[in-house]
Protein backbone atom coordinates (compact mmCIF):
# COMPACT_ATOMS: atom_id res chain seq x y z
CA UNK A 1 0.00 0.00 0.00
CA UNK A 2 1.52 3.27 -1.05
CA UNK A 3 -0.12 5.50 1.56
CA UNK A 4 0.37 4.91 5.27
CA UNK A 5 -3.10 4.67 6.83
CA UNK A 6 -4.20 6.87 9.74
CA UNK A 7 -7.00 4.53 10.78
CA UNK A 8 -7.44 0.76 10.58
CA UNK A 9 -10.80 -1.02 10.71
CA UNK A 10 -10.94 -4.79 11.32
CA UNK A 11 -14.18 -5.66 9.59
CA UNK A 12 -16.80 -4.11 7.26
CA UNK A 13 -19.48 -4.54 9.95
CA UNK A 14 -17.49 -2.41 12.41
CA UNK A 15 -18.68 1.06 13.43
CA UNK A 16 -15.37 2.06 15.05
CA UNK A 17 -11.80 2.16 13.77
CA UNK A 18 -8.36 2.45 15.45
CA UNK A 19 -5.97 5.39 15.05
CA UNK A 20 -2.55 3.94 14.14
CA UNK A 21 -0.44 7.11 13.84
CA UNK A 22 0.89 9.40 16.56
CA UNK A 23 -0.25 13.02 16.85
CA UNK A 24 -3.51 12.82 14.89
CA UNK A 25 -5.27 16.21 15.01
CA UNK A 26 -8.91 17.23 14.54
CA UNK A 27 -9.73 18.01 10.94
CA UNK A 28 -7.24 15.54 9.45
CA UNK A 29 -8.57 13.87 6.34
CA UNK A 30 -7.77 10.32 7.41
CA UNK A 31 -6.76 7.60 4.99
CA UNK A 32 -8.54 4.51 6.35
CA UNK A 33 -8.07 0.82 5.60
CA UNK A 34 -10.25 -2.20 6.35
CA UNK A 35 -7.73 -4.93 7.22
CA UNK A 36 -10.14 -7.73 6.25
CA UNK A 37 -9.71 -7.00 2.52
CA UNK A 38 -7.43 -3.93 2.39
CA UNK A 39 -10.26 -1.78 0.98
CA UNK A 40 -9.82 1.93 1.71
CA UNK A 41 -11.90 5.05 2.39
CA UNK A 42 -11.43 8.52 3.85
CA UNK A 43 -12.91 10.08 6.98
CA UNK A 44 -12.37 13.41 8.73
CA UNK A 45 -11.12 13.19 12.33
CA UNK A 46 -13.46 15.09 14.65
CA UNK A 47 -10.99 15.41 17.53
CA UNK A 48 -7.32 15.07 18.48
CA UNK A 49 -7.17 11.31 19.09
CA UNK A 50 -4.09 9.47 20.46
CA UNK A 51 -2.60 6.45 18.73
CA UNK A 52 -4.50 3.27 19.61
CA UNK A 53 -7.75 5.05 20.44
CA UNK A 54 -10.97 4.61 18.48
CA UNK A 55 -12.95 6.86 16.15
CA UNK A 56 -16.64 6.47 15.21
CA UNK A 57 -17.12 5.58 11.55
CA UNK A 58 -20.70 6.93 11.62
CA UNK A 59 -22.98 8.86 13.98
CA UNK A 60 -23.51 6.68 17.06
CA UNK A 61 -26.43 7.18 19.47
CA UNK A 62 -26.78 6.56 23.19
CA UNK A 63 -27.86 2.90 23.49
CA UNK A 64 -26.20 1.72 20.26
CA UNK A 65 -23.79 -1.21 20.26
CA UNK A 66 -20.14 -0.59 19.46
CA UNK A 67 -18.96 -3.14 16.87
CA UNK A 68 -15.33 -4.12 16.28
CA UNK A 69 -13.93 -7.39 14.84
CA UNK A 70 -17.55 -7.70 13.60
CA UNK A 71 -18.48 -8.35 17.25
CA UNK A 72 -20.24 -6.55 20.12
CA UNK A 73 -17.62 -4.73 22.23
CA UNK A 74 -19.98 -2.75 24.48
CA UNK A 75 -22.73 -0.14 24.65
CA UNK A 76 -22.57 3.47 23.56
CA UNK A 77 -23.63 5.67 26.54
CA UNK A 78 -23.54 9.14 24.91
CA UNK A 79 -24.14 10.36 21.36
CA UNK A 80 -20.93 10.37 19.30
CA UNK A 81 -20.71 12.17 15.95
CA UNK A 82 -19.06 10.49 12.96
CA UNK A 83 -15.30 11.06 13.31
CA UNK A 84 -15.56 11.47 17.11
CA UNK A 85 -13.38 9.88 19.80
CA UNK A 86 -14.88 6.65 21.22
CA UNK A 87 -13.59 5.61 24.64
CA UNK A 88 -14.52 5.05 28.30
CA UNK A 89 -16.37 8.40 28.51
CA UNK A 90 -18.96 7.30 25.94
CA UNK A 91 -18.69 3.51 25.65
CA UNK A 92 -19.01 0.87 28.38
CA UNK A 93 -18.85 -2.91 28.84
CA UNK A 94 -22.08 -4.87 28.88
CA UNK A 95 -20.47 -7.54 31.05
CA UNK A 96 -19.44 -6.37 34.52
CA UNK B 1 -10.71 -30.71 36.47
CA UNK B 2 -8.51 -33.78 36.02
CA UNK B 3 -10.75 -35.20 33.33
CA UNK B 4 -8.90 -35.99 30.17
CA UNK B 5 -10.45 -36.83 26.88
CA UNK B 6 -9.21 -38.91 24.05
CA UNK B 7 -8.71 -35.73 22.08
CA UNK B 8 -6.63 -35.97 18.96
CA UNK B 9 -3.66 -33.75 18.23
CA UNK B 10 -4.33 -30.86 15.89
CA UNK B 11 -3.06 -32.34 12.67
CA UNK B 12 -1.50 -35.56 13.85
CA UNK B 13 -3.60 -37.96 11.83
CA UNK B 14 -3.83 -36.20 8.53
CA UNK B 15 -0.26 -34.94 8.43
CA UNK B 16 0.05 -32.80 5.35
CA UNK B 17 2.91 -32.66 2.91
CA UNK B 18 6.06 -31.15 4.36
CA UNK B 19 5.77 -27.36 4.58
CA UNK B 20 8.58 -24.85 4.56
CA UNK B 21 8.47 -25.05 8.37
CA UNK B 22 8.94 -28.84 8.55
CA UNK B 23 12.71 -28.82 8.20
CA UNK B 24 13.54 -26.03 10.65
CA UNK B 25 15.98 -27.33 13.24
CA UNK B 26 17.24 -25.81 16.47
CA UNK B 27 20.19 -26.59 18.72
CA UNK B 28 18.58 -27.64 21.98
CA UNK B 29 19.28 -29.64 25.11
CA UNK B 30 17.70 -33.08 24.97
CA UNK B 31 16.77 -34.20 28.48
CA UNK B 32 16.60 -37.64 30.06
CA UNK B 33 12.84 -37.85 29.41
CA UNK B 34 13.21 -36.91 25.73
CA UNK B 35 11.97 -33.36 26.09
CA UNK B 36 13.88 -30.52 24.42
CA UNK B 37 15.04 -27.47 26.35
CA UNK B 38 16.59 -24.27 25.03
CA UNK B 39 18.36 -23.15 28.21
CA UNK B 40 20.49 -25.14 30.66
CA UNK B 41 19.79 -23.73 34.12
CA UNK B 42 20.98 -25.13 37.45
CA UNK B 43 18.19 -24.06 39.82
CA UNK B 44 18.29 -23.48 43.56
CA UNK B 45 14.61 -23.91 44.36
CA UNK B 46 13.06 -22.92 47.70
CA UNK B 47 10.12 -25.05 48.86
CA UNK B 48 8.83 -22.15 50.93
CA UNK B 49 9.33 -18.43 51.56
CA UNK B 50 11.55 -18.90 54.61
CA UNK B 51 14.07 -20.93 52.59
CA UNK B 52 14.67 -18.10 50.14
CA UNK B 53 17.68 -16.76 52.06
CA UNK B 54 19.52 -20.10 52.05
CA UNK B 55 18.82 -20.54 48.32
CA UNK B 56 20.08 -17.06 47.50
CA UNK B 57 23.22 -17.71 49.55
CA UNK B 58 23.93 -20.92 47.61
CA UNK B 59 23.38 -19.12 44.30
CA UNK B 60 25.79 -16.45 45.47
CA UNK B 61 28.41 -19.07 46.42
CA UNK B 62 28.19 -21.01 43.16
CA UNK B 63 28.28 -19.06 39.88
CA UNK B 64 26.15 -20.40 37.06
CA UNK B 65 23.24 -21.26 39.34
CA UNK B 66 20.02 -19.35 39.85
CA UNK B 67 17.84 -19.10 42.95
CA UNK B 68 14.11 -18.56 42.42
CA UNK B 69 12.83 -16.88 45.59
CA UNK B 70 9.05 -16.68 46.00
CA UNK B 71 6.46 -15.67 48.55
CA UNK B 72 4.61 -18.84 49.59
CA UNK B 73 4.74 -22.47 50.65
CA UNK B 74 3.66 -22.50 54.30
CA UNK B 75 0.23 -23.54 55.64
CA UNK B 76 -1.36 -23.86 52.24
CA UNK B 77 -4.01 -26.57 51.85
CA UNK B 78 -6.39 -28.15 49.37
CA UNK B 79 -6.29 -27.13 45.73
CA UNK B 80 -4.17 -24.08 46.62
CA UNK B 81 -1.47 -26.42 47.96
CA UNK B 82 -1.76 -28.60 44.85
CA UNK B 83 -1.13 -25.55 42.66
CA UNK B 84 1.93 -24.78 44.80
CA UNK B 85 3.35 -28.30 44.40
CA UNK B 86 2.58 -28.38 40.67
CA UNK B 87 4.30 -25.03 40.20
CA UNK B 88 7.41 -26.05 42.14
CA UNK B 89 7.70 -29.52 40.60
CA UNK B 90 6.83 -28.22 37.13
CA UNK B 91 9.43 -25.46 37.32
CA UNK B 92 12.14 -27.91 38.32
CA UNK B 93 10.98 -30.41 35.70
CA UNK B 94 11.05 -27.88 32.83
CA UNK B 95 13.34 -28.97 30.00
CA UNK B 96 15.19 -25.64 30.24
CA UNK B 97 16.50 -26.85 33.61
CA UNK B 98 19.53 -29.16 33.80
CA UNK B 99 19.43 -30.00 37.52
CA UNK B 100 17.93 -28.71 40.75
CA UNK B 101 18.94 -28.11 44.36
CA UNK B 102 15.75 -28.07 46.46
CA UNK B 103 15.83 -26.43 49.91
CA UNK B 104 12.91 -26.35 52.36
CA UNK B 105 12.45 -25.70 56.05
CA UNK B 106 11.42 -29.32 56.81
CA UNK B 107 12.15 -32.61 55.01
CA UNK B 108 8.68 -33.92 54.02
CA UNK B 109 7.46 -31.32 51.53
CA UNK B 110 11.07 -30.86 50.39
CA UNK B 111 11.21 -34.56 49.49
CA UNK B 112 7.82 -34.42 47.79
CA UNK B 113 9.03 -31.66 45.46
CA UNK B 114 12.46 -33.21 44.89
CA UNK B 115 10.91 -36.62 44.08
CA UNK B 116 8.41 -34.98 41.71
CA UNK B 117 11.26 -33.41 39.76
CA UNK B 118 13.28 -36.67 39.83
CA UNK B 119 10.55 -38.35 37.76
CA UNK B 120 11.98 -36.51 34.74
CA UNK B 121 15.28 -38.35 35.25
CA UNK B 122 17.27 -35.21 35.99
CA UNK B 123 19.58 -34.85 38.97
CA UNK B 124 18.07 -33.35 42.12
CA UNK B 125 19.65 -32.76 45.54
CA UNK B 126 17.44 -31.91 48.53
CA UNK B 127 18.22 -30.20 51.81
CA UNK B 128 16.11 -29.17 54.79
CA UNK B 129 17.03 -26.51 57.28
CA UNK B 130 15.49 -27.63 60.61
CA UNK B 131 18.03 -29.10 63.08
CA UNK B 132 20.87 -27.81 60.89
CA UNK B 133 20.40 -24.09 60.40
CA UNK B 134 21.17 -21.97 57.37
CA UNK B 135 25.01 -22.28 57.62
CA UNK B 136 25.18 -26.07 57.48
CA UNK B 137 22.42 -26.26 54.84
CA UNK B 138 24.13 -23.68 52.64
CA UNK B 139 27.48 -25.47 52.99
CA UNK B 140 26.09 -28.87 51.94
CA UNK B 141 23.84 -27.44 49.20
CA UNK B 142 26.72 -25.41 47.76
CA UNK B 143 28.77 -28.58 47.21
CA UNK B 144 25.82 -30.18 45.36
CA UNK B 145 25.23 -27.02 43.32
CA UNK B 146 28.90 -26.85 42.31
CA UNK B 147 28.81 -30.46 41.15
CA UNK B 148 25.70 -29.72 39.05
CA UNK B 149 27.34 -26.67 37.45
CA UNK B 150 30.33 -28.75 36.33
CA UNK B 151 27.98 -31.32 34.80
CA UNK B 152 25.65 -28.75 33.20
CA UNK B 153 28.48 -26.86 31.56
CA UNK B 154 29.71 -30.02 29.83
CA UNK B 155 26.34 -30.76 28.20
CA UNK B 156 26.34 -29.93 24.48
CA UNK B 157 23.45 -28.61 22.42
CA UNK B 158 22.23 -31.01 19.77
CA UNK B 159 20.12 -30.72 16.66
CA UNK B 160 16.39 -31.01 17.32
CA UNK B 161 13.31 -30.32 15.20
CA UNK B 162 11.44 -27.07 15.85
CA UNK B 163 8.38 -29.31 16.23
CA UNK B 164 9.79 -30.56 19.54
CA UNK B 165 9.43 -27.15 21.19
CA UNK B 166 6.68 -26.35 23.67
CA UNK B 167 5.70 -22.72 23.05
CA UNK B 168 3.33 -20.69 25.23
CA UNK B 169 1.68 -17.31 24.75
CA UNK B 170 0.09 -14.62 26.85
CA UNK B 171 -0.12 -10.92 26.00
CA UNK B 172 0.35 -7.97 28.33
CA UNK B 173 -0.16 -4.22 28.54
CA UNK B 174 -2.40 -4.80 25.56
CA UNK B 175 -3.85 -2.01 23.52
CA UNK B 176 -5.71 -1.89 20.23
CA UNK B 177 -2.50 -2.56 18.30
CA UNK B 178 -2.13 -5.99 19.90
CA UNK B 179 -5.42 -7.10 18.34
CA UNK B 180 -4.37 -5.61 14.99
CA UNK B 181 -0.77 -6.80 14.86
CA UNK B 182 1.15 -8.61 17.56
CA UNK B 183 -1.57 -11.10 18.64
CA UNK B 184 -2.39 -12.12 15.03
CA UNK B 185 1.37 -12.58 14.53
CA UNK B 186 1.41 -15.17 17.32
CA UNK B 187 -1.77 -16.71 15.89
CA UNK B 188 -0.12 -17.02 12.50
CA UNK B 189 2.87 -18.73 14.12
CA UNK B 190 0.57 -21.26 15.84
CA UNK B 191 -1.37 -21.88 12.60
CA UNK B 192 1.95 -22.75 10.94
CA UNK B 193 3.79 -24.64 13.73
CA UNK B 194 0.98 -26.57 15.49
CA UNK B 195 0.45 -28.71 12.34
CA UNK B 196 4.20 -29.43 12.47
CA UNK B 197 3.76 -30.94 15.92
CA UNK B 198 4.68 -28.30 18.49
CA UNK B 199 2.83 -28.14 21.79
CA UNK B 200 1.21 -24.78 22.56
CA UNK B 201 -0.35 -23.08 25.56
CA UNK B 202 -2.73 -20.14 25.85
CA UNK B 203 -4.96 -19.10 28.74
CA UNK B 204 -5.96 -15.95 30.70
CA UNK B 205 -9.40 -17.11 31.84
CA UNK B 206 -10.94 -13.75 32.83
CA UNK B 207 -9.64 -12.11 29.71
CA UNK B 208 -11.72 -14.25 27.37
CA UNK B 209 -14.83 -12.52 28.76
CA UNK B 210 -16.65 -11.07 25.77
CA UNK B 211 -15.18 -13.63 23.38
CA UNK B 212 -16.18 -16.78 25.27
CA UNK B 213 -18.68 -17.73 22.54
CA UNK B 214 -15.81 -17.75 20.03
CA UNK B 215 -13.31 -19.47 22.34
CA UNK B 216 -15.73 -22.29 23.13
CA UNK B 217 -16.08 -23.01 19.40
CA UNK B 218 -12.31 -23.23 18.95
CA UNK B 219 -12.18 -26.48 20.92
CA UNK B 220 -11.34 -29.66 18.99
CA UNK B 221 -14.81 -31.03 19.80
CA UNK B 222 -17.99 -30.14 21.67
CA UNK B 223 -17.06 -32.03 24.82
CA UNK B 224 -13.81 -30.08 25.25
CA UNK B 225 -15.65 -26.84 24.40
CA UNK B 226 -18.25 -27.52 27.08
CA UNK B 227 -15.60 -28.26 29.68
CA UNK B 228 -13.85 -25.03 28.69
CA UNK B 229 -17.08 -23.05 29.10
CA UNK B 230 -17.76 -24.56 32.55
CA UNK B 231 -14.26 -23.61 33.67
CA UNK B 232 -14.66 -20.05 32.37
CA UNK B 233 -18.14 -19.69 33.92
CA UNK B 234 -16.93 -21.03 37.28
CA UNK B 235 -14.31 -18.27 37.40
CA UNK B 236 -16.96 -15.65 36.59
CA UNK B 237 -19.36 -16.89 39.25
CA UNK B 238 -17.02 -18.06 42.03
CA UNK B 239 -14.35 -15.39 41.82
CA UNK B 240 -15.42 -12.28 39.92
CA UNK B 241 -19.07 -12.03 40.98
CA UNK B 242 -18.21 -13.23 44.50
CA UNK B 243 -15.49 -10.63 45.09
CA UNK B 244 -16.17 -7.66 42.85
CA UNK B 245 -16.74 -4.32 44.54
CA UNK B 246 -17.39 -2.42 41.33
CA UNK B 247 -17.71 -3.26 37.64
CA UNK B 248 -14.02 -4.21 37.42
CA UNK B 249 -13.47 -1.34 35.02
CA UNK B 250 -10.45 -0.27 37.09
CA UNK B 251 -8.83 -3.70 36.71
CA UNK B 252 -9.91 -5.39 33.52
CA UNK B 253 -9.15 -3.61 31.20
CA UNK B 254 -6.20 -2.25 33.17
CA UNK B 255 -5.31 1.41 33.41
CA UNK B 256 -2.53 0.75 30.90
CA UNK B 257 -4.95 -0.92 28.51
CA UNK B 258 -7.27 2.08 28.72
CA UNK B 259 -4.43 4.54 28.10
CA UNK B 260 -3.65 2.48 25.02
CA UNK B 261 -7.19 2.85 23.72
CA UNK B 262 -8.91 -0.34 24.86
CA UNK B 263 -12.34 0.55 26.26
CA UNK B 264 -14.04 -2.67 27.38
CA UNK B 265 -13.21 -6.24 28.39
CA UNK B 266 -15.07 -7.46 25.28
CA UNK B 267 -12.74 -5.47 23.04
CA UNK B 268 -9.70 -6.69 24.95
CA UNK B 269 -10.86 -10.32 24.81
CA UNK B 270 -11.43 -10.29 21.07
CA UNK B 271 -7.91 -8.95 20.52
CA UNK B 272 -6.46 -11.46 22.98
CA UNK B 273 -8.03 -14.41 21.16
CA UNK B 274 -6.26 -13.40 17.93
CA UNK B 275 -3.29 -15.25 19.48
CA UNK B 276 -4.72 -18.62 18.42
CA UNK B 277 -4.91 -17.63 14.79
CA UNK B 278 -7.47 -18.67 12.23
CA UNK B 279 -7.32 -22.47 12.20
CA UNK B 280 -5.80 -23.63 15.50
CA UNK B 281 -8.01 -25.60 17.88
CA UNK B 282 -7.28 -26.50 21.49
CA UNK B 283 -7.31 -30.17 22.36
CA UNK B 284 -7.63 -30.03 26.15
CA UNK B 285 -7.87 -27.80 29.22
CA UNK B 286 -5.21 -27.67 31.92
CA UNK B 287 -5.46 -26.68 35.56
CA UNK B 288 -2.97 -23.99 36.67
CA UNK B 289 0.60 -25.36 36.24
CA UNK B 290 -0.66 -28.74 35.02
CA UNK B 291 1.48 -30.58 32.47
CA UNK B 292 -0.21 -31.57 29.20
CA UNK B 293 -0.83 -35.27 28.71
CA UNK B 294 -3.19 -35.48 25.75
CA UNK B 295 -0.48 -35.44 23.10
CA UNK B 296 0.86 -32.71 20.85
CA UNK B 297 -1.33 -29.71 20.14
CA UNK B 298 -2.71 -26.55 21.69
CA UNK B 299 -3.88 -26.40 25.33
CA UNK B 300 -5.89 -23.82 27.27
CA UNK B 301 -4.47 -23.37 30.77
CA UNK B 302 -6.82 -21.95 33.42
CA UNK B 303 -4.72 -18.96 34.47
CA UNK B 304 -4.64 -15.34 35.53
CA UNK B 305 -4.02 -12.57 33.02
CA UNK B 306 -1.37 -11.03 35.30
CA UNK B 307 1.77 -11.43 33.21
CA UNK B 308 4.25 -12.90 35.68
CA UNK B 309 1.69 -15.26 37.25
CA UNK B 310 0.58 -16.57 33.87
CA UNK B 311 4.09 -17.05 32.41
CA UNK B 312 5.17 -18.79 35.65
CA UNK B 313 2.25 -21.25 35.40
CA UNK B 314 2.88 -22.00 31.73
CA UNK B 315 6.60 -22.53 32.39
CA UNK B 316 5.62 -24.98 35.15
CA UNK B 317 3.36 -26.67 32.58
CA UNK B 318 6.45 -27.29 30.47
CA UNK B 319 6.68 -24.42 27.96
CA UNK B 320 10.32 -23.72 27.00
CA UNK B 321 9.73 -20.52 25.00
CA UNK B 322 7.09 -17.87 25.65
CA UNK B 323 5.78 -15.51 22.95
CA UNK B 324 4.53 -12.27 24.48
CA UNK B 325 2.64 -9.69 22.40
CA UNK B 326 2.53 -6.25 24.00
CA UNK B 327 1.04 -2.94 23.02
CA UNK B 328 1.92 -0.35 25.65
CA UNK B 329 5.08 -2.24 26.65
CA UNK B 330 4.96 -4.89 29.38
CA UNK B 331 8.55 -5.61 30.48
CA UNK B 332 7.99 -9.07 32.07
CA UNK B 333 10.49 -11.93 31.90
CA UNK B 334 10.82 -15.34 33.53
CA UNK B 335 13.76 -17.00 35.31
CA UNK B 336 13.79 -20.20 33.25
CA UNK B 337 11.88 -19.45 30.04
CA UNK B 338 12.98 -16.91 27.43
CA UNK B 339 10.11 -14.46 26.84
CA UNK B 340 10.00 -13.10 23.27
CA UNK B 341 8.35 -9.66 23.12
CA UNK B 342 6.42 -8.68 20.02
CA UNK B 343 4.85 -5.29 19.42
CA UNK B 344 3.03 -3.59 16.57
CA UNK B 345 2.85 -0.24 18.34
CA UNK B 346 5.33 2.17 16.69
CA UNK B 347 5.34 4.43 19.76
CA UNK B 348 6.38 1.51 21.98
CA UNK B 349 9.12 0.57 19.51
CA UNK B 350 10.31 4.19 19.69
CA UNK B 351 10.08 4.69 23.47
CA UNK B 352 10.78 1.15 24.82
CA UNK B 353 12.85 -0.45 22.09
CA UNK B 354 15.20 -2.19 24.51
CA UNK B 355 12.34 -4.52 25.51
CA UNK B 356 11.24 -5.55 22.01
CA UNK B 357 12.50 -8.65 20.18
CA UNK B 358 10.17 -8.62 17.18
CA UNK B 359 8.94 -5.30 15.74
CA UNK B 360 5.80 -5.87 13.66
CA UNK B 361 4.72 -2.22 13.47
CA UNK B 362 4.89 -2.60 9.67
CA UNK B 363 1.49 -4.30 9.98
CA UNK B 364 -0.07 -0.97 11.01
CA UNK B 365 1.63 0.83 8.10
CA UNK B 366 0.35 -1.95 5.83
CA UNK B 367 3.87 -2.62 4.57
CA UNK B 368 4.10 -5.99 6.39
CA UNK B 369 1.52 -8.78 6.15
CA UNK B 370 0.47 -10.99 9.07
CA UNK B 371 2.01 -13.89 7.15
CA UNK B 372 5.38 -12.11 6.98
CA UNK B 373 5.15 -11.15 10.64
CA UNK B 374 4.39 -14.77 11.58
CA UNK B 375 7.48 -15.89 9.68
CA UNK B 376 9.58 -13.24 11.46
CA UNK B 377 8.35 -14.58 14.82
CA UNK B 378 9.11 -18.19 13.83
CA UNK B 379 12.62 -17.10 12.91
CA UNK B 380 13.01 -15.39 16.30
CA UNK B 381 11.77 -18.58 18.02
CA UNK B 382 14.44 -20.51 16.08
CA UNK B 383 17.18 -18.05 17.04
CA UNK B 384 16.04 -17.92 20.68
CA UNK B 385 16.02 -21.72 20.84
CA UNK B 386 19.56 -21.70 19.43
CA UNK B 387 20.68 -19.54 22.32
CA UNK B 388 20.01 -15.89 21.45
CA UNK B 389 19.15 -14.11 24.68
CA UNK B 390 15.83 -12.26 24.56
CA UNK B 391 15.48 -8.63 25.58
CA UNK B 392 13.96 -9.74 28.91
CA UNK B 393 16.92 -12.05 29.57
CA UNK B 394 19.46 -9.38 28.68
CA UNK B 395 17.70 -6.90 30.96
CA UNK B 396 17.57 -9.35 33.87
CA UNK B 397 13.78 -9.74 34.04
CA UNK B 398 13.23 -12.91 36.09
CA UNK B 399 9.74 -12.41 37.49
CA UNK B 400 8.53 -15.57 39.21
CA UNK B 401 5.06 -15.20 40.72
CA UNK B 402 3.17 -18.01 42.37
CA UNK B 403 -0.58 -18.24 41.83
CA UNK B 404 -2.46 -18.24 45.14
CA UNK B 405 -6.08 -19.44 45.09
CA UNK B 406 -7.06 -18.38 48.65
CA UNK B 407 -5.64 -17.46 52.08
CA UNK B 408 -3.33 -19.92 53.79
CA UNK B 409 -4.51 -21.64 56.96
Amino acid sequence: MSNIPHLLVHDHEDNVGVVVVEGLTAGTEMFCCVTHDNSTFTLTAGADVPIGHKIALKDLKDGDTAVKYGEDIGKIIADIPKGGHVHTHNCKTKRW
Amino acid sequence: MFIHTIAKPNAGKERKMASKYSNITVKGFRRENGRVGVRNHVLILPVDDISNAACEAVANNVKGTMAIPHAYGRLQFGEDLEVHFRTMIGTGSNANVHSVVVIGIEPDWTKRIADGIRETGKEVAEFSIEQKGDFETIRAASWAAKDFVHKATEVQREECSISELWVSTKCGESDTTTGLGSCPTVGNMYDKLLPEGITGFFGETSEITGAEHICQKRAINEEVGERWYKMWKAYQDDVIFAHQTDDLSDSQPTKGNILGGLTTIEEKALGNLEKIGRTSQYIDILDPAEQPNSGKGLYFMDSSSAAAECVTLMAAGGAVIHTFPTGQGNVVGNPIVPVIKITANPRTVRTMGEHIDVDVSGILRRDQTIDEAGDALIDMIRRTANGRNTAAEALGHREFSMTKLYRSA
